[in-house]
This record gives C-alpha cells, sequence and structure tokens, in this order.
C-alpha cells in the first residue's frame, strides 16, 4: 500500500494524484485491470442470485453496473467486498486474489464499497459517522487513546482529520448538518454521508451502489462532476445506477447484469443497441 | 409499574438532567466541550451523592440510629457498595454501552479475579503462593484480562444473544468450579491451594490495614495496637469525633475506592472520547459499516471485552477485601451481573457519567432504601407480631403489611421492584437517565471550524 | 498494517476449526475410555445402565420444558430469560393444587394452600398410585396456569415491545425473571418442600446388578412423550400449527399472506407455557421435592438443550433434552456430581462457538 492512503493527506489529493499518475500526468495505466470478477456464483436457499459472473474493471474508469432488479447487482458488491463469500469463483484486486478476505481487510487493500440502503450510524453525529473513516488513524490504538504520553499526538491527528472532514461535508453540502444525529437525515443526505464517508478512507477503488438514489438533481451534477474528476486523479469506480441518463452520459464501459449472469460488456452505444439488454429491460428505460 | 417515588426521583433526576444538557449544549458543543462537559457532569454527580447523602442521613436519624459512629459506618457502607457498582457498570458500559458486547459474565470475571489473588497472595502455610499483594491483584487483573480475550476470541463473533448465554454459561462454570470441592483444596508441586470451596475464604490484608498497622497480617484486636506512624494520627483524629479504629479503617478504605472510582472514570472517558471509542461505538451501531471501512472489528471488540473484564476484576477484588476481607462463591450468583445490568440500564449505556449516576442511584435507591425504611417502619410504628405466612397475612389478626417487612420478604420485594424497574426502563426509557445524548467521541472538538473558514458556503 | 492485515484473514478461517477438531477428538477419547471401563469392569454395566435411564428421564423433562423456548425463541425471536421461572410457576401452582385436592379436610388450608413445608408430607402421601387424581389434576392445573401466566406477562411485558430488538426483550425477560422469582418466594416463602411420598420402583436386572425404574419415572417418561406427540401432532396437522411454522421460517411471509401473527403469538405462549407448567410439575413429581429457585437453576440445561437442537426448532430441543440429560448423568463417569452442570455447561458453550445452528441443522422450523 503506497502513501496514497496517509491520514490527513491533502483533500484536494494533490499527493494522491501523484501516486496514481505518472510523470505526463495522465492515467498511468490504462487498460490495466484493477479488479476481476472470475466466475462467482452464489446462491441463497433456492435463488442463485449470482451465477457465473465474470467481468473485469480497468483502472481508472467509470464502469457502469447495470439490470434490472433482482439482477445480483448488490450481490455481486457483497462478494467483492467480502460481505458474502462467494459459493465459487475468485476475485482479484489490484493483482492479488481477494477471496474469501474479510470485509476489513479488503477496505484497507484500496477496495471501499457504499451501500444501497444507506446504513449511516444513527446515533452518532454526521461528523463522527466522516471521522471514523481515515485509515490508520494513531488514536484507535487503545493504549494511545488512553496513555497520556499519546495524547497530544492523537489531538493533533485529530485536527488534520477534522480539517478534512469539514471540506468533504462542505462539498457535499452536509456540513450545516455536522453536529446533528445521523439519524436526523433524510433519505438523499444518508446517501451524502455514505459517499463522504467513503472517500474519507482514500480507497484507490469506489464501488458504489445507487449513490444517487433521492439526491437532488443539481447536487447530482456536482457529484457526477467530482467523480469525473476523481476519475482523472486515477481513482477507479464501479457504479450501480437505474438511471439510464446517468448510465450512458458517464459511465464507459458497461456491464450489465441479467439474472446473475453478464448479458453484455461494453461502451454505452454497444450496451445501448444490444437486443438482449432491450429485451432484459423488457422495452424499459433504454431508448434514449 | 414503579412506585410512585421511583417515579418521582426520575422525574426529578431528569430535569436536572436537562438542566446540565442545557449548561454544556446537547447538539452544538461549543468549545472545548468534552472538558466541560466532563466538570460539568461530575458536578452533577457530586450534587446527587451529596443529596442522596442528606436523605440517607434523615433516614438513619428517623430508623434510630444514635451515635455518629453508627451513622457513619452505615453510609460508609452504602456508600462502597455504591463506588463497586459504579466501578462494575462502568466496565460493562465499556463493553455493552461501547461495543455492544452482551457480557452477562460480570460475576464469572469478578470471581476470577477474586479468587486468582487469593491464591497468589495468601500466605504460603495456607492456601497461596505467598507473594505479595501487589502481585496477586495484577495477577488477578491479568487472568480476567486474558481469560476475558481468550474468551473473546471465539465468541465475539456470535449474536449478541448466543454472546450472552456463552458468558453466563461461562460465568456459572467458574463459580461451580470455585465452589467444587476439587477446587477447594488440592496440592501443585507440593504446594497448599484451593478456593475454600463452598465456605468463605479470608482474603490477604488489604493495603489500607498495611498502612494503617505494622502487622496487618494478625488479628484486628492484635494489630491495633501497633498502628503506623498514619494510622496513629488517623486513630487519634477518629477517636476525637468517637470513630473507633475499625470505622477508620474502612472510611480509609472508602476514600481509597473513590479514587480508584475516579480513575476508571477518567480512564473510560478518555477510551470513550478517542477515535479507539469512536469505532467501538460504530461497532455497536452498525458492524458491517464500520468493517466496510477497514476497521478490524475484531480487535477492537476483543481489546474492549478483555479490558472490561480486567477492570471487573479489580473492582472484585478491592470490593472483597474491605473489612474484614472475606469472600464466598454466593457473592458471584449471577444475580450481581443482572444487578450491574439494572444499573447500567438505568444510567444509560453508553454514556459513562450515566454509568456513574446509574450505579449510584440503583445502590441507593433500590439496593440500600429498602432497608432504611424497614428499620423505620420498624421503630417507629413497631411491628408486634409480624404474620409468618401470606395466608395469615390475609387471614390472620396480625397487621396484613407486617408481613412483607421481614427481612427475607424485604429482600424479595426488592428484586420484584428491580425486575419491574427493568420492564419500565425497556418500555419506556430504554436509553436510560443519561442515555440518548450524543456524547461525541473525539479528544478535540469536532465542531470546531477554524481551519476550514471562508472554504465553502 | 501487514501484521494486522495477516492475522485478519487467517483468524476467520482457521479461529474455529482447530477447536472442532481437539474437542471432537476428546469426544471420541471419552468414548473409548468408557470402552475401557466397562470391559475391565471397572464401571458396573447397570451403573452405566442407571446413569442412561436416569439421563433419559431428565432429558425427557428438560426437553418437554425446551420446546416452550424454542417456541418463543422462533416465533419472537428472543432468548427468554424468564421461562426458567415459568417452570416453577407452573409447578407451585399445580402442587398447590395437588395438595389440595389430597389433604382436603385432613390439614389445614393455610398450608396445603401455601405448599408448606409444615404439611406432613409423609401423612399426605401423594403419589401416583395413591392419589392420582391429586396428581393429574395438579398436573392440568400447572399447565393451565402456567400458559396463563405466559399469556398475561406477554400482555404486560412483550406485546408493547412488538418489533423490537431481540436484545430489548431478552433484557425485559430478565426483569420478568427477577421479579416472577422473588414474587414465588414472597407468595409461598422461600423453603425446599417435599412433595411426595415414596412409591416402590420396578428394579431391572442387567449384568451383574440392576437397575430401579421408579414409577414417577415412568410417569414422567410417559406423560412427557404424549405431551411432545400431541405438540407434533398439533403443529402437522392444524392450521394453527401451519401458521406458526410458517411465521417461524418468516415473520414478514407470514404477514404477507395474511396469517393473523398475533393469533399466532399468543397460541405459542398458550402452548409452550402448558408444556412448560407441565415440565415443572412432572420435574418436582420425579424430584419429590422443590423450591422457588429450581426453574432459573434449570435455565441454562433448557438452553442448552434447544441451543444443540437448533435454536427455534422444537424436535430439535427434544432431541437437545434428551442429549443433555445423558450427557449430564454420563458425565458422572468421569466427573464428581457436583461439576456434571460444569459438563453441560461446557457442551453448551462448545455447541453455541463451533456449530450455533444446532446438530439438527440451519434450517428454523417450529
Ligand atoms: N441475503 C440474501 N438472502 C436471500 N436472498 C437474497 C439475499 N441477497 C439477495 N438475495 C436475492 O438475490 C437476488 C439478487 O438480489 P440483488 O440485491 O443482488 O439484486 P440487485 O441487482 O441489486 O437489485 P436492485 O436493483 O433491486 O437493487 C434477489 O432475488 C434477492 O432476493
Ligand atoms: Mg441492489
Amino acid at each position: 500500500m503506497s502513501d496514497s492512503r496517509q491520514v490527513g493527506a491533502d483533500p484536494d489529493g494533490q499527493a494522491d494524484a501523484e501516486s496514481n499518475t505518472d510523470e505526463t500526468g495522465n492515467r498511468r495505466t490504462a487498460g490495466e485491470t484493477i479488479l476481476a470478477a472470475e466466475g462467482l456464483r452464489k446462491s441463497f436457499g433456492g435463488i442463485t442470485a449470482v451465477d457465473g459472473v465474470e467481468f473485469e474493471v480497468e483502472r481508472g474508469t467509470i464502469t457502469g453496473l447495470i439490470g434490472p432488479n433482482g439482477a445480483g447487482k448488490s450481490t455481486t458488491f457483497n462478494l467483492l467486498t467480502g460481505v458474502h463469500t462467494p459459493d465459487s469463483g475468485r476475485v482479484r484486486f489490484d493483482g492479488t486474489d481477494i477471496t474469501g478476505w474479510q470485509p476489513d481487510r479488503i477496505a484497507r487493500q484500496g477496495l471501499v464499497r457504499s451501500f444501497q440502503i444507506a446504513r449511516e450510524l444513527e446515533d452518532m453525529t454526521v461528523m463522527e459517522n466522516v471521522m471514523l473513516a481515515p485509515p490508520d488513524q494513531f488514536g484507535e490504538g487503545f493504549w494511545a487513546s488512553v496513555l497520556p504520553g499519546f495524547r497530544g499526538r492523537v489531538a493533533r491527528q485529530e485536527a488534520e482529520l477534522r480539517e478534512r472532514a469539514w471540506e468533504t461535508l462542505a462539498f457535499f453540502e452536509l456540513d450545516d448538518l455536522a453536529n446533528e444525529r445521523a439519524g436526523s437525515l433524510s433519505g438523499g443526505q444518508r446517501k451524502l454521508l455514505e459517499m463522504a464517508r467513503v472517500l474519507m478512507t482514500d480507497p484507490e477503488m469506489i464501488l458504489l451502489d445507487e449513490p444517487m438514489a433521492g439526491v437532488n438533481p443539481t447536487l447530482e451534477e456536482k457529484l457526477l462532476d467530482r467523480l469525473h474528476e476523481l476519475q482523472e486523479r486515477g481513482y477507479t469506480f464501479l457504479l450501480v445506477e437505474h438511471d439510464m441518463d446517468v448510465v450512458m452520459n458517464h459511465c464507459d464501459p458497461i456491464v450489465v447484469l441479467h439474472q446473475g449472469q453478464v448479458l453484455a460488456e461494453g461502451g454505452p452505444q454497444l450496451v445501448r443497441n444490444d437486443e438482449r439488454v432491450l429485451e432484459a429491460y423488457l422495452g424499459g428505460t433504454v431508448e434514449s | 409499574m414503579t412506585p410512585a417515588p421511583l417515579g418521582q426521583l426520575l422525574g426529578a433526576l431528569r430535569a436536572r438532567l436537562d438542566a446540565v444538557r442545557g449548561v454544556v449544549g446537547n447538539r452544538q458543543v461549543t468549545d472545548g466541550g468534552t472538558v466541560q462537559r466532563t466538570t460539568s457532569d461530575l458536578r452533577f454527580v457530586a450534587g446527587l451523592a451529596l443529596g442522596l447523602y442528606v436523605l440517607f442521613l434523615v433516614l438513619s436519624l428517623l430508623g434510630g440510629f444514635q451515635s455518629a459512629e453508627a451513622v457513619t459506618s452505615r453510609l460508609q457502607s452504602v456508600t462502597l457498595l455504591a463506588l463497586v457498582y459504579v466501578m462494575l457498570t462502568l466496565a460493562l458500559n465499556l463493553q455493552w454501552g461501547y461495543a455492544g458486547l452482551l457480557n452477562l459474565g460480570v460475576a464469572g470475571f469478578a470471581a476470577v479475579g477474586v479468587y486468582t489473588m487469593a491464591l497468589l497472595s495468601l500466605p504460603a502455610d495456607g492456601l497461596g503462593l505467598g507473594l505479595p499483594l501487589p502481585v496477586g491483584i495484577l495477577g488477578g487483573f491479568l487472568a480476567a484480562t486474558l481469560l476475558g480475550a481468550l474468551a473473546a476470541l471465539p465468541a465475539i463473533r456470535l449474536r449478541a444473544d448466543y454472546l450472552a448465554i456463552v458468558t453466563l454459561a461461562f460465568s456459572e462454570i467458574i463459580r461451580l468450579l470455585i465452589r467444587s470441592q476439587p477446587a477447594s483444596e488440592f496440592t501443585i508441586a507440593g504446594q497448599r491451594l484451593g478456593t475454600g470451596g463452598t465456605d468463605s475464604l479470608d482474603l490477604p490484608p488489604n493495603p489500607v490495614k498495611s498502612l494503617l498497622y505494622e502487622n496487618p497480617d494478625q488479628g484486628a484486636f492484635v494489630a491495633v495496637e501497633n498502628p503506623t506512624v498514619i494510622g496513629d494520627r488517623l486513630f487519634t483524629a477518629g477517636e476525637a469525633v468517637g470513630f473507633g479504629p475499625s470505622l477508620v479503617e474502612r472510611v480509609v478504605y472508602a476514600v481509597l475506592m473513590l479514587a480508584v472510582a475516579l480513575l476508571f472514570y477518567w480512564l473510560l472517558v478518555r477510551v470513550g472520547n478517542s477515535p479507539f471509542g469512536r469505532v467501538l461505538k460504530a461497532i455497536r451501531e452498525d458492524e458491517l459499516v464500520a468493517s466496510s471501512l477497514g476497521k478490524d472489528t475484531r480487535r477492537f471488540k476483543i481489546i474492549a471485552f478483555a479490558v472490561g473484564c480486567g477492570l471487573m476484576a479489580l473492582t472484585g477484588m478491592l470490593w472483597q477485601m474491605e473489612g474484614g476481607g472475606s469472600t464466598a462463591p454466593t457473592t458471584f450468583e449471577p444475580e450481581l451481573t443482572f444487578f450491574v445490568f439494572v444499573a447500567l440500564i438505568l444510567g444509560g449505556s453508553g454514556s459513562n457519567t450515566g454509568s456513574v449516576v446509574g450505579g449510584i442511584v440503583f445502590v441507593a435507591v433500590l439496593l440500600e432504601a429498602p432497608s432504611f425504611i424497614q428499620r423505620i417502619v420498624d421503630t417507629q410504628f413497631g411491628v408486634p407480631s409480624a404474620p409468618e405466612t401470606l395466608f395469615d397475612a390475609f387471614t390472620g389478626v396480625d397487621p396484613f403489611l407486617g408481613y412483607f417487612l421481614s427481612d427475607t420478604n424485604i429482600s424479595a420485594l426488592r428484586f420484584i421492584v428491580l425486575g419491574a424497574v427493568l420492564v419500565y426502563l425497556m418500555h419506556n426509557r430504554p436509553e436510560g437517565i443519561f442515555g440518548g445524548r450524543t456524547e461525541i467521541a473525539s479528544p478535540i472538538d469536532l465542531s470546531d471550524r477554524s481551519g476550514t473558514e471562508g472554504d465553502e458556503s | 498494517m501487514s501484521t494486522r492485515e495477516e492475522s485478519g484473514g487467517v483468524l476467520s478461517s482457521v479461529e474455529l476449526n482447530p477447536l472442532a477438531v481437539v474437542l471432537g477428538s476428546l469426544a471420541v477419547l471419552l468414548f473409548a475410555d468408557l470402552g475401557r471401563r466397562l470391559v475391565t469392569g471397572k464401571l458396573p454395566v447397570s451403573t452405566l445402565a442407571t446413569f442412561l435411564w436416569e439421563g433419559v428421564v431428565f432429558g425427557m423433562a428438560i426437553g418437554l420444558a425446551g420446546i416452550g423456548l424454542a417456541m418463543t425463541y422462533s416465533i419472537l425471536q428472543f432468548a427468554n430469560f424468564a421461562h426458567g421461572d415459568y417452570i416453577t410457576a407452573g409447578a407451585f401452582t399445580g402442587w398447590l393444587a395437588a395438595f389440595v385436592v389430597a389433604g382436603l379436610g385432613s390439614f389445614g388450608l393455610s398450608g396445603l394452600v401455601l405448599v408448606s413445608d409444615t404439611v406432613p408430607t409423609g401423612e399426605l402421601g401423594i403419589n401416583v398410585f395413591a392419589t392420582p387424581l391429586a396428581v393429574l389434576v395438579g398436573l392440568a392445573v400447572a399447565s393451565a396456569s402456567s400458559a396463563g401466566l405466559a399469556l398475561a406477562l406477554d400482555r404486560v411485558v412483550f406485546k408493547p415491545m412488538r418489533g423490537a430488538r431481540g436484545i430489548s426483550l431478552l433484557i425485559a425477560s430478565v426483569g420478568v425473571a427477577l421479579a416472577l422469582r422473588h414474587a414465588l418466594i414472597v407468595l409461598f416463602t422461600g423453603s425446599t418442600r417435599s412433595l411426595t411420598t415414596d412409591v416402590p420402583g420396578q428394579t431391572v436386572a442387567i449384568g451383574d446388578g440392576s437397575v430401579t425404574v421408579g414409577a414417577h419415572e415412568v410417569t414422567l417418561v410417559v406423560v412427557a412423550g404424549a405431551l411432545m406427540l400431541s405438540t407434533h401432532l398439533l403443529l402437522r396437522y392444524t392450521k394453527l400449527g401451519t401458521a406458526m411454522r410458517a411465521m417461524a421460517d418468516n415473520e414478514d411471509l407470514a404477514l404477507v399472506t395474511g396469517i393473523p401473527t398475533e393469533r399466532v403469538v399468543r397460541t405459542t405462549w398458550l402452548v409452550g407455557g402448558a408444556l412448560t407448567g407441565a415440565a415443572g410439575f412432572l420435574i418436582a413429581l420425579e424430584s419429590g421435592s422443590m423450591d422457588p429457585t429450581f426453574g432459573w437453576d434449570l435455565l441454562l440445561l433448557v438452553f442448552s438443550a434447544v441451543i444443540l437442537g437448533g435454536i427455534g426448532s422444537v424436535y430439535g430441543a427434544i432431541v437437545g433434552g434428551i442429549i443433555i440429560g445423558i450427557t449430564r448423568n454420563l458425565s458422572l463417569v468421569w466427573l464428581p456430581s457436583e461439576l456434571v452442570l460444569v459438563g453441560a455447561f461446557g457442551v453448551l458453550i462448545f455447541m453455541l462457538l463451533v456449530r450455533p445452528q444446532g446438530l439438527v441443522g440451519g434450517v428454523k422450523t417450529v
């Protein structure tokens, strides 16, 4: 793991940018696979939710993962991030086989996800939610939290993180709510809090499960801009989204899941014109 | 459901509490929030304690305690028990309130501490190894901590209700082992060791005895003949107000306990106001979130559980060494654990100050007040002849209520009230007296924005 | 950081398996030792048979008592810590009735109603042969009162908490347990009282010795067996039973399909409570004495049975009860009697750690 996820790193990500881009300032390794799902399979009782899913995500892309309700998108996320262990198949991240790893270890490796149904920590404040996320916090050690000698260092680090947290919250327009219980947020705000938390972990790759659901259009535009901005700096995204406008305009390539299997894969044009995809959506929203 | 006085007390407490919250500012904590809150919390607790002392003073006088010595002696025992529960509740709060680990083995871990200490520090010609007391105490603390960690290692992934059952069973196993025949006396490498089985076991003389007497291991009557310099001063001072040496000793002990309790509080507030405590809170709320953000939740849970167990053991040792200094397996029945739980829920799990308040209120109102009241009724009205059974109470000539004032029935009624309080709290105020307020987990004031002013609207 | 990662992955995968292996081989060793003792004659066959028979008797009682706990666990989704005291409450009211039926007219009402230890039980002379009516009435009253109690407590305590987290319900049930147990002490006093007079047992010759089969033991096994069978029939062949099974499997589904869940919940308490009360009465009948804490003392064993059988499974509870009963008595081969409970609790912890879904498996079906 590089220094890209150092605590208190510059919030504007200059430091991150360097570690993920090469001398020319462009994506260092376009074309290199960062995440690979290899024949993932998972069933619950009688239902096979994911049935041999196989795809790769290139570093530095915003890859879309779409499919009708129940196609197995969230379950795929769960398999990729260690929430569920696959019945068979492998997950490879950044050249490492991470199959069967615990979620926390995968997250520390740089693969972080948000949840479709926002899981805010209700009884903690918005600020605490965000401050939880940064990795390698010195004060997370028991002794560091207790012994007088270490306290100063913990406080200094906290102050740095606080600054970053405020900026992140400001970006997501949550700063006015920073001291409120997270449980008092609206549905859209919760999704924003999830995103803010994920960004605070300094990940390499981010899996977002319907991050825009319930977010107002102006902010959605802003978020998408931010996504591209982060993409420029070398972050990779895998995005589950039902809004076809968003998917077609912002994701490339797109992976289409249907009944637990990959139905199609390719650029927006390709997917848009794919007969099977149209059929899967039953003449749905793809006509744009 | 709860008797009226208790309801009133809760109401009054709540009102006072809202006042405290007003001072601190529940939501918008302004600068130096934690420090300010801690002091104002401590002031609240001190006020509560003072109020209760006055109340108990009045109750003791009504109950016919005559001398200052008798009153002080009684108040000392209430104080000590309150401190014990405060400490146990604080330790449990770390596990249940912070990390969401439902430990029903409080009594068992306390017992591990007490009996390990006894094995290490009792005289070698008795049932122990004859090591110095500090070694014994450290040993008891470490034994419980390690056992806690060891128990936590596999148990920590269990659902909360499974963990509850496992820890309760674990606690019972410990108690049954201690009181069993084979454990009561055994020999290892020629050294006679033992727990004393079902009998009570005399513990090594407590540190206060060593402070006051030159020869603390001798019986109290002999030891008092030969006090240390400090002991001599204190005994003389005690004599001036009419306190015998044994009461002086007990008062000093209570002061020591108070110091340790403050240390516990200080320690746990620090833990709570740190990134470590923040992760624990996150685990309690939603463990998957914490682990999805890269936190090794098992590490945090095991540490919290183990440290909590160690603190329980420490409390157990200090508790049992007080006064005559003996212990017995009956002390560590599951009731003790449930009492601590009631105290924690009463105070508000998740809040350290709540734990302190819960411990105090629990001991004062639920454990001790009934016997004061019983005494008052006895001395003021007198119960000429209480009915022996409930049947007699209904049919006989003796005063009906007299039946409920016998020692055993007072104690049983106390449990009934306790159970009712627990149910009442779960129905109406599951967050307890102090719960539900946000104690921000950070050593610094997170609402301070000075570093980022003017950055964004 | 890297070390933490190492331990993270390794811990989870290896954590339990060595434990299972070690304890599994321990079990094998114990059985081998049992065989050795039998062969060498250190353990007479008749002694072993006695242990087994008494284990079965105790196991039937625990299994019967466990059904109610398993039902509430699966349908209401919480561990009811007051269950042990439902056992006691049933036993006390049942024996109150039995005492009154057997002794009315000859003894003072006060002693009879309080199941007092002042009543000379020798003269009262309750046993299945001498006073079958008293025993039968007692059994019926025990069932009815426990069922009523369970319903009433549900109404007052648990119903207002429907939908609360299981852990809140668990804590509330601890409150109920404390209050109920001590209410019994206030009502009946805390003394241990003897209940029955001896009945001649049947001696069965086995090996070089014999096993004594007591009439009350047989009564317990027969009645418990009959009640278990009726429960089975109820669950299998009545509409309500089907509804209960459906709800145990998936409450949301049951709601959607229009099964009246409140009614199912009430039935659960009713049936579970009745069986629990009967178990309490029978346990007291078999042991010939009781005190107000005996149900509480059994609680962890009942939990063991329920967990062993797979939490929430009625059949599992029965099987688990019998296994726990036999284990408890069989461990007398190695352990002094005062440590037998330690063995049983050890099994409980082991099961929860290694196989929390129980012996029977993961499917949660009433
Ligand atoms: N934990 C689980 N237990 C049982 N079934 C599950 C579980 N998780 C998912 N499923 C089933 O797997 C299938 C795929 O679900 P999944 O949540 O992955 O779909 P999705 O593509 O994310 O749908 P949506 O667009 O509605 O979010 C569904 O039929 C769902 O019911
Ligand atoms: Mg989904």
